[in-house]
């Protein structure tokens, strides 16, 4: 953690909820960045916790922008940098419903174009800010507000959508690997073009947990081989240290589930279905990195 | 330089002139060759633009407002669906006070598909807080999109621009177009509120009901502002270039007693009209609007008044009619024609004056008097 800048560019004062996950990455995305980045931002959780006009808690530009729109005002913003013959960083930092669902089609645009910007969807499984409606980020027998028996599909997988415009970086994170996140966010930001970073973001009021366990529950994701650290750089795959033990020996999926109030009573079958889930995605992407696809 | 070119081709050429850092493009029928042409300059090396070939009209003006913020001029096109589909950004580019500018060229809605000159599009956005010109002429379309950037830029307006051209009637027709050396009328681009690293600032966070409504406060307040702006880009320009506009094109209104009221062409269209009436005998005259945001005031006291709306407003009335009523008190003879690109010429304009009823409506060619 030596590595890791004191300077602070997202201060105390946010309105996150107790345990929120996602400023906590937010801050090490920001202490990676730097000073000389804008953040564009579409409605999500970050809306509401950078804080009301005229406070705020951030130290850098944030450009607060329409849901649909973040990856498109950042392909704007990055161009009009560009014209003026500056380098700063243009980082879009938006949540999962602004990213899978209603950002999406601004999202491929960007990434086909080959914008020179950093896109940081943060995932917690659900539209948080509205109160935990689902997603199509939200995993498979997850109750949320509007999926209160349950979610009858599988979470939508992002990362091959993502994958399939070529980027020359993307990279998964999660909050509870906070020195992962930080290193790949430096990374991604030496690269020119299109990147992309996905974050699963526990989130205690909407996966109902005790907000002390914020930490342990995405660790828990990583254990059990729900959420696979990875990179890929220039199409080559690359499985980070915790996720590659994690693979060889998943830890029983019940450790993760059992501490969220989203799975209660999850049905032997969906249980066993999300079982299959996690086993086929590791399997793809062993195979994946040991070349053989 | 005297050449001849379409509507569409006048306001690139004038985008040429102007020198955006970024063009957002998105093509639809009848703008696209806007955005042809804009990148023929850019790939020619003519215009050194960022050209950003966006997925949808959202996006487009999505991608104008992070550009225009970002701290250069921005450009781009559209019409009819195209203006629908980025709604929500047309009030956030206002909301956000960027002086964006976007020619869109009239078209009507679907269903059914129809491409045809109609003005329902531009009205629809009438309430975002943008600034709306209609144009006429070829000339008149170059000259008003390079006013455009000036008086959006203004320090006292920062606020966008719609520049309304009518879909074929005028994007697609041909004729001279006399185009200028700018030289120094359009300073360089300086928004105070753009985003710098050095100065990092929160841009549309959450905000309460006391400072919103202030916010809301100042778009009008600019907005009123933007009358004498116009008034002294306008004046500037006919200085410059020796070609004089206003808020309205006036013609043989002095000694009139009934004026014909119309928008884009059919306001053009009317001025023959009014030459054949007072060859009747009949003391008619013609009032082109070509402001239509900051709506102008408008001097028709003791005359007759025949509004054309190429428009409507369900339930309610022609849009264009309904203005002139609220700001003049006069009751029009309100008559709707031309939707979906109806052949309006300028002997029915003339018969709408010899048939007037004050206080009616009718639909041209479908229902009358109602």
């Amino acid at each position: 953690m030596s590595a890791i800048p004191k300077e602070e560019y997202l201060f105390k004062c946010t309105s996150a909820c107790a345990g929120c996950s996602s400023s906590l990455c937010l801050r090490y995305v920001l202490k990676a960045a730097g000073p000389d980045s804008v953040l564009v931002v579409p409605a999500c959780c970050t809306s509401v916790i950078q804080g009301i006009y005229p406070g705020t808690a951030m130290n850098v530009p944030v450009y607060n922008i329409a849901f649909a729109a973040a990856a498109a005002c950042a392909s704007g913003l990055s161009n009009a940098l560009a014209a003026l013959g500056k380098e700063t960083n243009v980082i879009v930092y938006a949540g999962d419903g602004g990213t899978v669902d209603i950002g999406i089609q601004a999202l491929s645009g960007a990434f086909e174009r080959g914008t020179d910007f950093l896109y940081i969807c943060y995932d917690n499984e659900a539209y948080g800010n509205t109160g935990m409606q689902r997603s199509g980020a939200t995993p498979l027998g997850a109750r949320t507000t509007t999926t209160p028996g349950g979610k009858p599909t599988a979470k939508k997988d992002l990362d091959r959508i993502v994958e399939a415009h070529n980027p020359p970086y993307m990279a998964t994170a999660c909050s509870a690997y906070p020195l992962d996140l930080y290193k790949k966010v430096k990374k991604a930001l030496s690269i020119p073009g299109p990147k992309f970073i996905h974050i699963l973001a526990p989130c205690p009021p909407g996966w109902r947990y005790p907000t002390e366990k914020t930490v342990e529950m995405g660790k828990l994701a990583v254990k059990t081989g729900t959420w696979i650290l990875y990179e890929r750089e220039f199409g080559k795959l690359t499985i980070n240290g915790p996720s590659k033990a994690a693979m060889k020996r998943p830890a029983p999926l019940e450790e993760y589930i059992n501490g969220q109030g989203r799975f209660k009573n999850l049905s032997p079958e969906i249980m066993d279905e999300m079982r299959q889930q996690v086993e086929q995605n590791i399997q793809r992407l062993s195979r994946e990195e040991a070349g053989v696809c | 330089m005297l050449t001849i070119a379409t509507g569409n081709k006048a306001v690139a050429a004038a985008v040429k002139a102007a020198k955006p850092g970024v063009i957002a493009a998105y093509p639809i029928t009848p703008q696209t060759e806007i955005v042809e042409q804009i990148a023929e300059y850019v790939t020619a090396g003519d215009l050194k633009s960022q050209y950003i070939p966006v997925e949808s009209e959202h996006s487009a003006m999505a991608a104008c407002i992070g550009a225009s913020a970002g701290g250069v001029r921005t450009f781009t096109a559209t019409s009819s669906h195209g203006l629908l589909y980025m709604h929500e950004m047309v009030h956030w580019a206002a909301g956000a006070r960027l002086p964006i500018v976007m020619a869109n060229v009239n078209r009507a809605l679907g269903p059914g598909w129809n491409t045809w000159a109609e003005h329902s599009d531009a009205f629809s956005q009438r309430d975002t807080g943008w600034l709306q010109v209609f144009v006429s002429t070829v000339q008149e379309a170059y000259d008003a999109t390079l006013m455009a950037f000036k008086i959006a830029e203004h320090e006292d307006v920062l606020l966008p621009v719609m520049v309304n051209l009518d879909g074929f009637a005028l994007s697609h027709i041909m004729q001279s177009l006399e185009t200028v050396e700018i030289g120094d009328f359009l300073p360089a681009y300086h928004l105070p509120h753009a985003i710098d690293t050095e100065n990092p600032l929160v841009y549309g966070p959450m905000t309460g009901p006391a400072d919103y409504f202030r916010f809301r406060w100042d778009i009008e307040r600019s907005m009123r502002d933007a009358r004498g702006v116009i008034a002294d880009v306008e004046r500037e320009f006919a200085e410059r270039f020796g070609r004089s506009y206003g808020p309205t094109e006036d013609y043989r209104c002095e000694d009139a007693d009934v004026i014909v009221i119309a928008m884009g062409t059919l306001g053009k269209e009317a001025e023959v009209a009014v030459d054949r009436l007072r060859d009747e005998g009949i003391k008619a005259g013609s009032m082109r609007l070509r402001w239509f945001r900051p709506f102008p005031d408008l001097d028709l006291a003791r005359r007759e008044v025949v509004v054309i709306d190429r428009d409507y407003s369900f339930g309610f009335g022609g849009v264009l009619a309904h203005a002139v009523r609220s700001k003049t008190g006069i009751a029009p003879y309100s008559v709707i024609a031309g939707l979906g690109g109806q052949e309006v010429t300028y002997n029915d304009i003339a018969d709408f004056v010899r048939n007037r009823h004050p206080g009616e409506e009718t639909w041209f060619g479908v229902s009358d008097h109602v």
